[in-house]
């Protein structure tokens, strides 16, 4: 029997070390695969078990974390969600997340590997790492003002900082509360499908995923292209140009909202903004002048982020001398985001040099330690100095006597182009006012701000919708809560 | 008993054993148990250092019940059994105390459903029973003379759930006064009692009088008879409740038992066959059984039909999320597993917040109460008394190995709970009677012996 008793022992030796084998390939060498599997919900309680961190707007935070004491933890809170919903986007333990709160997800999960203090000991302890904050260039008085100004109206405003590129205000109505979205709950399934559903597209960033036809604002480029080529050497002599101009060959005449429009001089033209003027002179200058001045103000870029994406701004190069007339008067297949308009500004105000825009100042981690600096990346020229020194005569002329004068500031230096963009089959809708235009205070070295305003009011009568009447006042309250401001180191 | 193996020759008795006379070792045992009570206390704070920052309230009252539990079996042991085995009660206890820690941090992630407490009052049952039987039997083979009684009470818990409505697809709980209970859990009890003792009686008979077929020795019909009418039987019905687990353990444990009493071989191939047999047409037949099938095969399979994962998915994500030091106690997801996770897959917890190193020491504590229980029968002389003793260490072994190969994908998953951690009354009861028995023949075991016969 003994034998026996030995073997059956032998044998419950067997099962134990079978039982052992397959734990350590279990625990062992399938961690990292059972532990990477998406049905694995360990990395979505991990990822929701500390408060998020911050979005900071001036400094202070827009964002916030409330504990749920539920399994997915914590959830998000917004303050003053709709004004920054365009820069924050949402974080929703449903629906992911967008925007700020989407690229710098590493940083304000704290999985960004840059948090931790001593990773190898981290990676030991299993600890999580420390979230960090992202700290924004925004102007909190700025990004106010805008959003005040646009109130009911469906539009966007984008106003960036020439010198740097920091941009001080991105604003989208009709804007949504991101803190609907936080969560897990029925809440928010029905507040994500009302959002979507709604046909004013709250969640549609106006300011740098929608791109319009620029209308009469996208003069300055093809001022700046007549100009930097020689097409036009002396602001006031009087240019070659009928009124109305027959597009170059079809029959169709491209008349003036303005008069006095017939041979006008390139200042009398911008002032007034007429089109014939422009769309001669861009036929004059040719189809590369006005490709290369476009490009060069960041027209066609498709990778450009701030850091998130931002739909891409056209100007159509394939194209017959017509179309480039229309194109260049900012219609046919010309668009542009308001972003892309405030950078057109921007590159006038600073000398003709383009710089990228950014809203990420620096991601610190929580006791206030920078982890990374975002910082103004290089400028490119785009037009010489003496064209740029120019186009800001001439901005500032539409604001002093121009179509522009409800964007003046008293003590302050601004320049402006009004546009009124037709759109819409047989230019049937309601077309969209645009105000792009500069500041600098009479103390500052160099211009403050610029920004681009767009509003398509599909309410007002179509007789109300000018850049000069509706889209200025806007962008004049935004200019002057920026010059108003401390300017930033 | 130290029988030749070669078939030829039959000692009716074997040789006395060498007259040793073990030191009784009371006072290791005591400094164990005072061990395992702090092992316990330590993980019960840790779970509350870990969740809440603070020890948790009930510290002191979960450390001080533990602790006088263990002291008063310990009393009895001294009282009754003072040469019984040291490490068999420290291992209960201490097994029985974690798993009252994974089951109240459990309790932690199911407001309203606790079931710690619960837990703790079948474990002082449980303790209470280890004292009654350690004080009370003062002899097993008191047993040998019972055992008809024994098979005819295992059969009979085993038809009582039939009368009983099913749980979770198994008809195998009894429900009364608002408690309820597991009667297979006390019947493997009794049905090792009664192999043992069928077997020790006619063991010679089994192995030596019949026909021979082959390599097989059969025996005749009314030697192997009752016993297969009894294993057959119980069998039969736990696949009439699908309690597929416990047909498993009894298969098994009848196997082995068989196989130490007559030393063929040809038992085990013959019952290795048959288990085949039974398992693929049960699982033809018992769709139950041949979904447990596909999901031991293709664990992943609900999740890439779009349908999250399953039981054994979530067990084995809390086992790879442990790693080889775990998370540490309170800090696991293992709730993920569902609704089993307090019993069947209470070892997915312990993997997961222990680590390799936490389950690899549980597995020993494990093979440590099996190894005394060998270690016992082969010290004693009484044919019985060796087949009891190794039929109950047995049991645990087997009841470890499918619960445990089952809930890490090794095997398919049958419903079992693990001694002494799982949630469960009966389980924790019957577990502290396996105890108290192994205890009672490990004293004769260990007692000097000289050749006459043990009181």
């Amino acid at each position: 029997m003994t034998r026996y008793i030995r073997h059956a022992a032998a044998f419950c030796i067997l099962l134990l070390v079978a039982l052992l084998v397959n734990t350590v390939w279990l625990q062992v060498l399938q961690a990292p695969v059972y532990g990477g599997n998406p049905a694995n919900r360990r990395a979505t309680i991990a990822r929701y078990e500390q408060p998020r961190g911050d979005i900071l707007v001036g400094d202070r935070p827009v964002t916030g974390s409330r504990d749920t004491g539920e399994q997915l933890r914590y959830e998000r809170t917004y303050a003053n969600g709709p004004l920054y919903a365009p820069v924050t986007g949402f974080s929703s333990q449903r629906y992911g997340t967008t925007f700020l709160e989407h690229v710098a997800d590493p940083v304000l999960s704290g999985t960004d590997p840059l948090l931790a203090a001593f990773p190898l000991w981290t990676d030991f302890t299993r600890a999580h790492n420390p979230v960090g904050n992202v700290v924004t260039t925004l102007n909190p008085a700025a990004q106010q003002a805008a959003f005040q100004g646009l109130g009911a109206r469906k539009g966007a405003v984008a106003a960036i900082e020439p010198t740097t590129g920091r941009i001080l205000a991105l604003v989208s109505t009709p804007s949504y509360d991101p803190a609907e979205l936080s969560g897990n709950s029925p809440a928010v399934t029905a507040a994500w499908a009302r959002l979507n559903d709604d046909p004013e597209q709250p969640m549609l960033n106006r300011a740098v995923r929608q791109t319009y036809p620029p209308g009469s604002t996208f003069k300055v480029v093809t001022a700046a292209a007549a100009l930097d080529w020689g097409v036009v050497t002396d602001l006031d002599t009087r240019t070659d140009s009928p009124d109305p101009y027959t597009l170059p060959g079809t029959r169709t005449s491209l008349a003036n909202e303005a008069k006095g429009c017939r041979n006008a001089s390139l200042r009398y033209a911008f002032e007034w903004s007429c089109n014939t003027v422009f769309a001669k002179l861009a036929v004059d200058a040719g189809v590369d002048a006005m490709r290369g001045a476009a490009q060069g103000f960041g027209f066609n870029d498709k990778g450009l982020r701030i850091p998130f994406a931002v739909a891409p701004s056209t100007f159509d190069t394939h194209v017959d001398r017509a179309q480039l007339a229309l194109s260049s008067i900012g219609q046919y297949n010309t668009r542009a985001t308001p972003l892309q308009m405030a950078m057109v500004a921007a590159a006038v105000a600073d000398g003709g040099q383009v710089r990228s825009p950014y809203l990420v100042e620096r991601t610190t981690r929580r006791s206030g330690g920078t982890v990374s600096a975002a910082g103004s990346r290089p400028a490119r020229q785009v037009m010489r100095p003496a064209t740029a020194a120019r186009l800001r005569e001439l901005m500032t002329d539409v604001v002093t006597d121009g179509t522009g004068r409800n964007a003046a500031i008293r003590g302050a230096t601004v320049g402006g182009k009004t546009g009124t963009a037709q759109h819409g089959l047989g230019n049937s809708g309601t077309p969209y006012a645009w105000f792009v235009s500069w500041a600098q205070g009479d103390a500052d070295v160099e211009a403050r701000v610029a920004v681009a305003v767009v509003v398509e009011d599909a309410s007002a009568r179509r007789g109300d919708i000018s850049g000069g009447g509706t889209a200025a006042p806007i962008a004049k309250a935004v200019m002057e809560a920026v010059l108003r401001s401390p300017p930033r180191g | 008993m130290t029988k030749a193996g070669t078939g030829t020759t039959v000692a009716a008795a074997d040789p006395p054993a060498p007259a040793v006379r073990l030191p009784r070792r009371r006072g290791v045992e005591l400094a164990l148990i005072v061990l395992a009570v702090l092992l316990s206390v330590y993980g019960y704070c840790a779970v509350g250092l870990a969740r809440y920052g603070t020890v948790p309230p009930g510290a002191a009252g979960y450390g001080a019940g533990l602790g006088v539990l263990a002291l008063f079996a310990h009393g009895a042991v001294r009282l009754r059994a003072p040469y019984a085995d040291p490490l068999l009660l420290p291992i209960g206890v201490l097994l029985n105390g974690l798993g009252l820690v994974l089951i109240y941090r459990l309790d932690l992630e199911t407001p309203g459903e606790e079931a710690a407490p619960a837990q703790l009052v079948w474990s002082t049952l449980g303790v209470g029973l280890f004292i009654l039987v350690v004080l009370v039997l003062r002899d097993h083979r008191w047993l040998q003379r019972y055992s008809y009684v024994c098979v005819v009470a295992a059969l009979a818990l085993l038809t009582l759930p039939i009368l009983f409505p099913a749980v979770n697809g198994a008809r195998i709980w009894i429900r009364f006064a608002g408690l309820s209970f597991q009667p297979g859990e006390f019947a493997k009890v009794l049905l090792a009692v009664f192999f043992a003792a069928y077997l020790a009686a006619s063991r010679s008979a089994l192995a030596y009088t019949g026909r021979r077929m082959w390599l097989l020795q059969l025996p005749t019909g009314r030697v192997l008879g009752p016993v297969v009418a009894v294993w057959l039987l119980s069998v039969g019905v736990l696949v009439l409740e699908r309690d597929l687990g416990t047909s498993l353990l009894f298969f098994g444990l009848f196997v082995v038992m068989l196989y130490i009493a007559t030393g063929r071989t040809g038992w085990i191939a013959l019952g290795l066959l048959l288990a085949v047999a039974g398992a693929v047409a049960v699982g033809r037949l018992e769709p139950h059984v041949h979904s447990r099938i596909g999901e031991w095969l293709h664990p992943f399979a609900s999740i890439e039909a779009g349908r999250g994962p399953g039981q054994v998915a979530q067990s084995l994500f809390s086992f790879a999320a442990g790693g080889v030091l775990g998370t540490g106690l309170g800090l696991g997801h293992s709730i993920l597993v569902g609704f089993a996770a307090k019993s069947d897959f209470i070892l997915a917890t312990a993997g997961e917040e222990l680590g390799l190193a936490g389950l690899t020491a549980v597995f020993l504590l494990y093979a440590l109460l099996v190894e005394r229980g060998y270690r016992a029968g082969l010290a004693l002389r009484d044919p019985f008394g060796r087949l009891l003793a190794v039929g109950l260490a047995s049991i645990v072994a087997l009841q470890v190995f499918v619960i445990a190969g089952g809930v890490t994908g090794l095997i398919p998953l049958t419903g079992m709970a693990m001694p002494f951690l799982a949630q469960g009354g009966s389980s924790v009861v019957t577990n502290w009677a396996i105890v108290a028995l192994l205890i009672r023949v490990s004293h004769v075991a260990r007692r000097q012996y000289d050749g006459r016969v043990a009181p």
